[in-house]
């Protein structure tokens, strides 16, 4: 057992990984010698060799490309795209042919390949280091998504997203990969892909979040008196994602809040509240509402956090639905 | 020397067989044996009947769009008996049937598949090809994948061979598999079909390069220009190319090159931008007839045997269009089974119910009227 942050806790991951299995396979621009840019696979060349921790070309399409030839002949590739806003290169491949793979042959080439994106705002980044597109990635089939936000959860998560045999996107939310550490067991557990995770439990409103949003979640929640009773869900998974634990709780609360720093349109939002429409029709005391990016271009950081779900916008949309 | 050449290259073509069915001795030196000519002129054959079928079943309304190989054929069984079947793998685009078929795609399969039916593309077990691709370009980057996992495992005896027409040589894939190729020092063994058609686009409007080939010197990679309608040539550039990468030589380009004769697919009219007198100059070039002269020349070959074969061709393509029509019928569920190894529960409800409507998918939910209720 050992205290570890995010960022910790997906190299510890991946150095096991690495141990375990000869087919695992790193693969991502500056991850070598110099660690990832985020230093997520720091030491892992000197360890496991410059032919298992390869730093690639710069080129995102021909990760994402080899990748896919690389688990069609069954290795379990672990390609790493430096940033979120870099996956547009990479889409056709990982898109048109890593989600297609398994069901247009049917099952006979396939591709488990677990693809790391560190994502979101809120560290100041430059331009086009900054964006959400998990909504992409969960409307189009064939690909997992999912976006673990404590060691603990990172660590579980990756593992079973490395052991799958489909592509999963495994989104790391940059703005906590160091902000806190918390225990995580040196032995090999999985977290399932498709449940979400009850952060704190409560009766008169339920908030759906996921990611780095979590945290401002609970800063808001603080934030409330104290006869107020809301309960969080850490989404943790974006594809599949957890409907019944929603679902429960919604049911429980006949209010819903849901808050991601994707912009809002088509955000995944969207689809949550039209699901929680399905399933708690006549358990809603309000309108589910939702805390979310704006149909924007993600600003550069001088703006970001008037766009970025905040605790204060969070706080109203939460104080504004329990008052309908 | 503050101004001199660093780096000096040419580019070779080589052919063997021309187009009068003369050999080049000398060239064609533990190539191909006559067996081996006769086989690939059968492989050929068939390949051409099973197009010219194919096009017929389209016309008649009993198969989607299909792309014919027609003229090309010597590039796909020429390469493909070159590399060794259930060891190496095939990446294919979409005009190489013969070389599918040569690594042990069952026939019906490419029937079935351009009848719409994905099945097509289920390989079976030991058959190292992945399916037909048919957006342009972007499967080489898989072609270096698979030959990188090769290197990777120590695999020294195995290769991958990728085809693609000179089209896709202008996408940003292609330079990325190249690049990749290349740095990665991997044995991928790039073959381009250069057809001088990209549906409508001739060659020399698809690139300002005197030739496909030296698109590989950037990647430093060994190239050469082969006529891809002559067998020995295309036999032994990929010869050459395969045993350079198991010997650890890295990857090797080879541009065939060859004539599109049909229409892009069947839902193209070339008359609308092609000029006849070029078709006709390369219906004499067409690799069927230069072999079967060479054949002949050397007494390997006859009208009886001719006669035979196109029987027997007329016989194999009949039970392959039969097979393919009596595959039984594709349930809607198949759609759903292989969209992942474990299908999530949302999809289960999908594929179950063959509805994405809340209300009618679920009975029990609160408020179903009764009138709609009995409609269920």
């Amino acid at each position: 057992m050992a205290q570890q942050t995010l960022v910790g806790a997906i190299t510890s991951t991946l150095d096991q990984a690495l141990e375990r299995d000869p087919e695992v396979i790193l693969l991502g621009e500056d991850i070598g010698s110099n660690g990832g840019v985020f230093r997520a696979t720091e030491g892992l060349m000197a360890k496991h060799g410059e032919d298992r921790v390869v730093s690639t070309p710069l080129d995102e399409s021909g990760i994402m490309g080899t990748a896919i030839g690389l688990a069609i002949a069954g290795m379990k590739a672990i390609p790493e795209i430096q940033f979120e806003g870099f996956l547009g290169p990479a889409y056709d491949q990982l898109v048109n042919h890593g989600g297609r793979m398994r069901t247009r042959t049917r099952s006979a080439v396939t591709v488990p390949m677990t693809v790391r994106v560190p994502v979101g705002g809120g560290i100041h980044a430059p331009e086009l280091h900054s964006d959400s597109p998990e909504a992409i990635y969960t409307h189009s089939p064939g690909i997992k998504v999912v976006m673990p936000c404590t060691p603990y959860d990172a660590k579980g998560l990756l593992n079973s997203a490395i052991k799958d045999p489909d592509p999963v996107m495994f989104f790391e939310p940059k703005r906590v990969y160091r902000t806190f550490k918390e225990e995580v067991p040196d032995e090999y557990y999985e977290i399932p892909i498709g449940e979400a995770k009850t952060v704190v439990e409560g009766d008169d409103l339920t908030v759906v979040t996921w990611g780095a949003p979590v945290f401002q979640c609970l800063e808001a929640i603080d934030n409330l008196p104290e006869d107020v009773s809301v309960e969080l869900i850490d989404l943790r998974s974006i594809y599949p994602f957890d409907i019944d634990t929603i679902a429960e709780s919604v049911q429980r609360t006949g209010r819903c809040v849901i808050v991601h720093e994707a912009p809002l349109t088509c955000g995944l939002g969207a689809e949550i509240a039209a699901r929680i429409m399905e399933e708690c029709f006549l358990h809603l005391e309000a309108p589910v509402q939702r805390v979310t990016g704006f149909d924007t271009i993600m600003p550069y950081y001088k703006l970001e956090n008037e766009y970025l779900p905040e605790a204060p916008r969070i706080l109203k949309g939460i104080t504004e639905c329990l008052a309908y | 020397m503050p101004h001199h050449t660093v780096y000096e290259a040419k580019i070779e073509h080589l052919q063997i067989l021309d187009e009068n069915g003369k050999l080049d001795k000398k060239l064609a030196k533990d190539t191909l044996t006559d067996d081996q000519v006769v086989y690939l002129y059968e492989q050929m054959r068939v390949c051409r009947e099973l197009d010219e079928i194919a096009f017929k079943l389209q016309r008649s309304g009993r198969m989607g769009t299909y792309p014919q190989n027609k003229g090309q054929e010597a590039n796909a069984v020429g390469s493909a008996l070159a590399m060794v079947k259930g060891n190496d793998w095939v990446v294919p685009s979409y005009r190489e049937n013969a070389a599918l078929f040569m690594h042990g795609m069952p026939m019906h399969y490419v029937i079935q598949y351009w009848m719409g039916d994905e099945r097509g593309s289920k390989f079976p077990e030991g058959v190292n090809i992945t399916p037909l691709s048919v957006p342009i370009g972007t499967h080489m980057l898989h072609a270096t994948g698979i030959a990188w996992a090769f290197k990777q495992r120590k695999e020294a005896d195995r290769a991958v061979i990728t085809y693609f027409g000179d089209g896709a040589t202008s996408e940003g894939d292609f330079h990325n598999a190249m690049n990749f190729a290349s740095v990665m020092q991997v044995p991928t063994i790039f073959y381009c079909q250069n057809n001088s058609w990209a549906i409508s686009l001739p060659r020399e409007q698809q690139m300002n390069s005197a030739t496909v080939a030296q698109k590989a010197l950037a990647y430093d990679m060994p190239t050469i220009q082969v006529d891809g309608n002559d067998i020995f040539a295309v036999y032994k550039a990929t010869q050459d190319a395969r045993k350079r990468a198991i010997e650890g030589g890295g990857p090797s380009f080879i541009e065939g090159v060859t004539y599109r004769l049909a229409d892009h697919t069947t839902a193209d009219d070339a008359r609308r931008y092609r000029d006849e007198e070029e078709l006709h100059a390369w219906l004499d070039k067409d690799p069927l007839i230069r072999t079967r002269k060479y054949m002949e020349s050397v007494g390997i070959w006859d009208d009886k045997k001719q006669e035979e074969l196109e029987n027997r061709a007329k016989t194999i393509v009949k039970e392959v269009v039969d097979a393919a029509i009596s595959v039984s019928a594709p349930e809607s569920s198949e759609f759903f089974d292989d969209m992942y190894a474990d299908l999530p529960e949302d999809l289960k409800v999908q594929r179950d119910t063959m509805r994405t409507s809340s209300i009618g998918r679920n009975p029990s939910q609160i408020g179903l009227n009764a009138q709609a209720a009995e409609i269920q």
